[in-house]
């Protein structure tokens, strides 16, 4: 279960680098190539892999992981789908790299929340990430979740206050994820100037591994970051690499991130 | 008079579904409004601008021809479309934009489908000298290009949405995401009694003016609350605004009117409380119009103010619970209805509003003599006339039309 997250970050740590979670969309440009993009990233250097599922009405992503999600779409593919073709084939593609989801939270209601925790865990899938679900609305899900060992993994934000962000991080499986921009998915040319401070902060409170996410798409950022974080989250670079150029381009991508993650 | 159960909750219905990014602003927004509501000095400023610049309140009219040709209740029109900007839309946005001011916000955004709640918000902006942001659906635009160009008079950006559906459900999702990145200093006025908590709650209790209205403007014109109110439900802010008011009299009919589009059967058609399931949908748990993959439907209807695939959550609940009758009406029959109450009761009511007036025929005829009925004419059809013209105008309907 999130033990397996948790041994991705340490075996990072262990080399003396910070853990790359690379997102991809599954089922962009269509379900078997996307596996590709999945395997490529992981060659490049991916240690945890982020698996988008797209929604129809992505209120939390920015412009190039919308595109994907459309895409994705068109092409068919469903959580349902997801899980019984996509994870199974990444995970015998990459069978050491933990996979962790990342939907909205009515894909995972239409299914039902303890039959996709149940399926997801079955086919290999160690996390979730739920952007549209805060805390207060999570108790079901999380319980269900809890059940079968699958992370919700937690989002903190810039606008977090201190306090809030401690009980976000005390209660968090997996990893948290702090979104280190107010905005959504996409790429920044520069991060706030006080995301180092935020990171130590949720860092001192959490007992699993804390990364950055959003914004981030160069080495040199990853860098920056992943100094003060136990990782980061990459996705609209990796999204357009792989939409332009195909897995090899999304593999460049994550073994140049990987270079920056080197402490 | 409550359906709340908890804070946003209604029923199994409401609650908060966003990027917690936003959930801090969600959370200073309910504390404001929580103060604003305690604070006597808010609600006389909000009601003396509904007063003085609205040209509150709006008549309960007699439809007497109407009356006569349905031939069975008194019908009644409350007539938003007299309200300034020729919306009920208005009500909600001089709430919220002083609601806004209150709160020391620098600028607003907001979304809109037919372009009522867009114009309304531009103008609420105009008023108290606030920059402005609307986002569109680029089919919208063009289909209300009247009301864009009204937006842009009254000083206001109009952004279209060129995503998904280029809907209204798009620009929703545009000025979230708008707002995400500025939440800072922006406020974010929603035009429905639809998405993430406390935002149901507002828009209710600031369009609840229309129904507290009519308690007391049917008991001066008819000497007792009416047996029915029916009125159109697309995300669904002038029903509950109607409606709200009535909820504990047990002997007012409530009536809520969807869009039927091409017909239920066709896929195609705004019927969220009729045909849809319980989903989250831009911030909120209600009934949504989603596939069996949890994927929302693109919604249809000629209007582009019922073209959601959601609706508001207190309405989910009230239909649920069986305390709202929910009935549909085609683009067909609201398109007859319009020509119909524009040739008995000179008044070209809003696309959406004719939806209503659709199945006010029927209902005015079960409910029978001696009844009264009242109908929310939620906004006039000037900005719906070039979408109607389109189809030919006929030159009579029915037996009225000589």
């Amino acid at each position: 279960m999130s033990g397996e997250i948790a041994e991705a970050f340490a075996r990072a740590k262990a080399r003396g680098e910070g853990a790359l979670v690379a997102y991809a969309m599954a089922g962009d440009p269509d379900l078997a190539r996307s596996v590709d993009v999945f395997a490529a990233c992981v060659e490049g250097g991916a240690d945890i892999l982020e698996i988008g599922v797209a929604f129809s009405d992505p209120i939390a992503d920015g412009p190039v992981i919308q595109a994907a999600s459309e895409r994705a779409l068109k092409a068919g593919a469903t959580l349902r789908r997801v899980l019984d073709e996509v994870v199974p084939a990444v995970r015998e593609r990459c069978p050491q790299t933990p996979l962790v989801v990342m939907t909205y939270v009515n894909v995972v209601m239409a299914l039902g929340e303890e039959r996709y925790a149940k399926l997801a865990r079955e086919r290999g899938v160690a996390g979730t990430i739920l952007p549209d679900l805060p805390p207060e609305e999570s108790a079901s899900i999380r319980a269900a979740f809890d059940k079968e060992g699958l992370a919700l993994i937690p989002l903190c934000a810039p606008t977090t206050s201190p306090a809030r962000a401690e009980t976000i991080a005390k209660d968090a499986r997996g990893f948290v994820y702090c979104v280190s921009v107010a905005g959504v998915t996409g790429m920044r040319s520069e991060l706030p100037a006080n995301l180092s401070e935020r990171l130590e902060l949720v860092r001192r409170f959490s007992p699993v591994p804390v990364v950055a996410g959003f914004g981030i798409s160069t080495a040199e950022q990853a860098g920056v970051v992943g100094a003060h974080a136990d990782g980061v989250v990459v996705g609209s670079a990796i999204v357009r690499a792989a939409q332009a150029d195909g897995p090899a381009a999304a593999r460049q991508v994550c073994a140049e991130l990987k270079r920056g993650l080197k402490r | 008079m409550d359906t709340e159960t908890a804070p946003g909750r209604f029923g199994r219905y409401g609650g908060r579904y966003v990027p917690e990014t936003l959930v801090p602003a969600h959370l200073e927004l309910e504390q404001a409004y929580a103060e604003a509501r305690k604070d006597p000095a808010f609600d006389e400023q909000v009601s003396q601008v509904l007063r003085e610049y609205v040209g509150r309140e709006t008549p309960l009219t007699p439809a007497r021809r109407l009356t006569e040709l349905w031939g069975g209740a008194e019908v009644w029109l409350k007539r938003e479309d007299l309200a300034h900007t020729g919306a009920h839309k208005i009500n909600n946005t001089i709430g919220q934009v002083l609601l806004a001011r209150r709160m020391g916000k620098k600028r607003i955004i907001a979304e809109t489908g037919a372009g009522q709640h867009g114009v309304a918000t531009a103008t609420a902006c105009a008023l108290f000298g606030m920059p402005c942001e609307v986002f569109m659906g680029a089919v919208d635009v063009e289909r209300q290009s009247l009301n864009v160009f009204r937006m842009k008079a009254l000083g206001a950006k109009v952004t279209p949405v060129e995503s998904g559906s280029r809907t209204l459900k798009d620009a929703m999702n545009e000025a979230m995401r708008t707002w995400v990145a500025q939440v800072e200093d922006t406020y974010y006025v929603i035009g429905s009694a639809a998405g993430p908590h406390p935002y149901p709650t507002i828009v209710r209790d600031f369009q609840s003016v229309i129904g507290r209205e009519v308690r007391t403007q049917s008991l001066v014109a008819f000497g007792k609350l009416p047996d029915a109110i029916i009125a159109c439900i697309g995300g669904g802010s002038n029903a509950i605004g109607i409606l709200h008011p009535f909820i504990h009299d047990k002997d007012v009919r409530l009536v809520g009117v969807e869009a039927g589009g091409h017909g239920l059967s066709s896929g195609q058609h705004g019927a969220s409380l009729t045909l849809g399931t319980e989903g989250v949908l831009h911030g909120s748990r209600s009934l949504v119009l989603q596939d069996e993959n949890g994927q929302i439907i693109e919604a249809h209807s000629i209007s582009a103010g019922l073209d959601y695939p959601g609706v508001g959550p207190e309405l989910a609940h009230l239909a649920k619970t069986g305390r709202l009758e929910v009935r549909t009406a085609t683009d067909d029959e609201a398109l007859a209805a319009f020509y119909r109450v524009s040739r008995t009761e000179g008044i070209l009511p809003a696309l959406e509003s004719s939806h209503a007036f659709a199945r006010a025929e029927d209902l005015a005829r079960e409910l029978g003599k001696g009844k009264h009925l009242v109908i929310n004419c939620s906004g006039r059809g000037d900005k719906d006339v070039a979408t109607i013209a389109a189809r030919g105008i006929p030159a009579a309907i029915g037996q009225e039309g000589a």
